[in-house]
């Protein structure tokens, strides 16, 4: 994958550009209102999903109030478990750690789980640029690594892509990469997911490192957990020689128990299913294998240093916020600029990147704040309520600045107010549809309230409310 | 193997550590409730599991635990798997049905992976299973072998024993010693990365298929 998000233009503008893509919106549609269906009639299934989401909610507020201690025990588990546990502090640390870790193997090519915290890093853009090729194995990471694409959704990354889409890069791009598709290949979702199984087969028989994320790692027994559906994660997991897992120290819960909550709460959320396909589990180095865990921080402990931001930390990545919001379900993922896209992107981007850049500033305002996204969590994340206070901290334009600074003189006193919207009642021919200048932002996406010919105090006052 | 050689990143634990530290100070302790069911009494764990695992498309066949090794032989000659592999552990009587007139491959010595492509199937016992998901969970204990044993051939078959089945979630958690690799199976190999649709058969087995015994 040679595209990245960097530079990318504000959020407004990038949705401007999708929401005119009819075959995106099309795509989009059809795929988050499936998914949806899915999750209500499994969630509803279970008579204790309440109880399930707020101990989901409780779990990883005491691990992130207790991380350090937690940290401390899993790196001490996995190490007597025979694994070996590297910390890194930001991306170019964990890209370095990998890039000689994958070195010290004498190896040039690795396979690989989808795994966000890894497209987070740009790890796999870090290790082409020194000779190393990586693999994606996952079927959607395979069609966005094909389609030389950027993913934008974080359970299906070519959500946005149709299955004859699929099937044209398949056709075209398979045959660059190793083994070509089927030349008689069709559309039906069961011949493409047959063609990425003949063209990944001899690539997971025969290559001897493998890099991973993991959706938990267990404090008290140093055990990490992936959950996934095709089998591409158990192949990469237990045939190789080595493998690297880079994982969030977020993801982290503290006893081996909890998994019993999040078993339940992460696959209805995700994909709908009462449990996903393949669930593996390992502690250590297992069976012969070489086992490496780098922990990443690149941008959390900041989000957690932050009172109302650090829910954000509680994310499983299971993307139901994103299937049932309707700006993403217009938008699409690749608007948000960022590998973590939708609402739970929109307040973990720019948490994690700070918000230096227009594209992180404006992404707390890609949202109507319905609320749907907050329904959806199965961690209870007030997204709506984060969004609200990254908004009041991020800088604001210049002539919205001098706007509020005016607008706030004026309702500061009620005659100063009475005199402004006498003023404006005696000239509201004149103000026009459009505002003019900087203020047309404004204007450009709402249309200006009409001004009445007397205000609602003056009428009280001339009236007594309605008596005279 | 040798170990790569890599100079500690003492600093950036200590960094992390104290970052952690730093923004976790004065955050007030939080309780953790657990008011969800940890056990769900009275649920028929054999009609609800094989019902649950037809769901996601494995083939469910429930028999006398009699029954079996015929069971297994049936399931074999249906499927035409001539060359078998068979972990060791498994009860002798399910080892010898499905041994009758078929080649069966040990893993020991550890077989090659290009080895284990070449075998027709795995039949494999299992640790637990969980009636309300419809999962069978392997833990590499007795009949069960080591993971790419149930990963490498196309075919799987498994026999759980009734008194293997939990109801739900935390029933199983309760009964696994993570110690021990694990691999929890829901149906056969899916993807739902087309269109937000579950389609069967990607790289794990395509065909799943589980024989309980009542």
């Amino acid at each position: 994958m040679s595209r990245t998000f960097v530079g990318m233009p504000a959020f407004p503008r990038n949705a401007t550009r999708a929401v005119q893509n009819s075959q995106l919106r099309y795509n989009l549609r059809k795929a988050t209102h499936t998914i949806r269906g899915k999750r209500a009639a499994v969630v509803g299934e279970l008579p204790d999903w309440a109880e399930l989401r707020a101990a989901g909610k409780a779990i990883k507020d005491h691990t992130l109030r207790n991380l350090d201690t937690y940290l401390l025990q899993l790196e001490e588990a996995v190490t007597r478990a025979g694994g070996h546990v590297h910390w890194a502090a930001d991306a170019a640390e964990a890209n370095r750690i990998v890039t000689d870790l994958v070195r010290a193997t004498g190896e040039t090519s690795v396979v690989k789980v989808k795994s966000m915290a890894t497209q987070e890093i740009g790890l796999n853009e870090h290790l082409a640029a020194r000779g190393i090729t990586a693999y994606e194995t996952d079927l959607a990471e395979l069609i966005v690594q094909l389609g030389d694409d950027l993913p934008s959704h974080i359970l299906v990354p070519a959500i946005h892509r149709n299955r004859a889409e699929i099937r044209e890069i398949f056709l075209s791009k398979m045959a660059e990469w190793g083994r070509p598709a089927p030349e008689r290949l069709t559309d039906e979702p069961r011949a493409l997911a047959e063609a990425a199984r003949l063209h990944l087969r001899e690539r997971f028989l025969s290559t001897k490192v493998a890099i991973s994320g993991a959706n938990f790692m267990i404090a008290e027994t140093g055990t990490l957990v992936v959950l996934e559906s095709e089998g591409n994660g158990r192949m990469c997991l237990t045939l190789p020689e080595t493998l690297i897992s880079v994982v969030g120290i977020e993801k982290l819960l503290p006893t081996w128990r909890d998994l019993e909550v999040f078993l339940q709460l992460l696959p209805r959320s995700s994909t709908g299913e009462r449990m996903n396909p393949y669930t593996s589990m390992w502690t250590g180095a297992v069976d012969g294998q070489e086992f490496h865990l780098v922990l990443l921080d690149n941008g959390r402990t900041r989000v957690l240093a932050d009172e109302v931001g650090r829910q954000a930390l509680r994310c499983i990545r299971c993307s139901a916020c994103l299937n049932v919001c309707p700006v993403y379900e217009r938008a699409g993922g690749h608007a948000y600029g960022s590998v973590y896209p939708g609402p739970i992107g929109a307040i973990l981007t720019p948490q994690l990147r700070g918000l230096g850049s227009e594209l992180d500033r404006s992404l707390p305002y890609a949202s109507s704040l319905c609320g749907a996204c907050f329904d959806a969590c199965p961690v209870a994340i007030d997204i709506p309520e984060v969004l609200v206070h990254l908004r009041a901290k991020a800088r604001h334009a210049r002539a919205e600045r001098a706007g509020m600074r005016a607008a706030g003189w004026v309702f500061d006193r009620p005659e100063r107010l009475a005199r402004a919207q006498r003023l404006g009642s005696r000239f509201r021919r004149l103000v026009p549809r459009r505002l003019p200048g900087p203020l047309a932002a404004w204007t450009d996406t709402r249309d200006l309230p009409d001004i009445p010919a007397t205000s609602f105090r003056d009428w009280w006052d001339k009236t007594d409310g309605g008596r005279r | 193997m040798t170990s790569p050689m890599i100079p500690p990143t003492r600093s950036s634990r200590d960094l992390i550590l104290a970052r952690v530290r730093a923004a976790v100070r004065g955050a007030p302790e939080v309780e953790i409730p657990r008011g969800y069911r940890t056990a769900a009494p009275g649920t028929d764990l054999v009609s609800l599991l094989a019902e649950r695992l037809d769901d996601y498309r494995a083939q469910v066949h429930v028999v006398p635990e009699a029954e079996v090794p015929g069971a297994v032989a049936a399931a074999l000659d249906r499927r035409g798997a001539a060359r078998l592999v068979v972990p060791g552990g498994l009860p002798e009587e399910w080892r010898r049905a499905a041994a009758a007139g078929r080649e069966i491959v040990r893993d020991d010595p550890p077989l090659r992976a290009d080895e284990l492509d070449r075998v027709d199937g795995v039949l494999t016992a299992c640790a637990v299973a969980v009636a309300e998901t419809g999962t069978i969970v392997l833990d590499s204990g007795p009949g069960q072998g080591r993971r790419a044993l149930t990963l490498v051939p196309d075919y799987h078959l498994c026999v759980v024993r009734a008194a293997q089945i939990v109801a739900i979630v935390p029933e199983a958690v309760a009964r696994l010693d993570p110690a021990a690799p694990q691999t929890w199976i829901a149906g056969p190999s899916a993807t739902s990365d087309i269109e937000l649709n579950r389609v069967e058969g990607v790289h794990g087995p395509r065909t799943l298929e589980v024989i309980i015994a009542s």
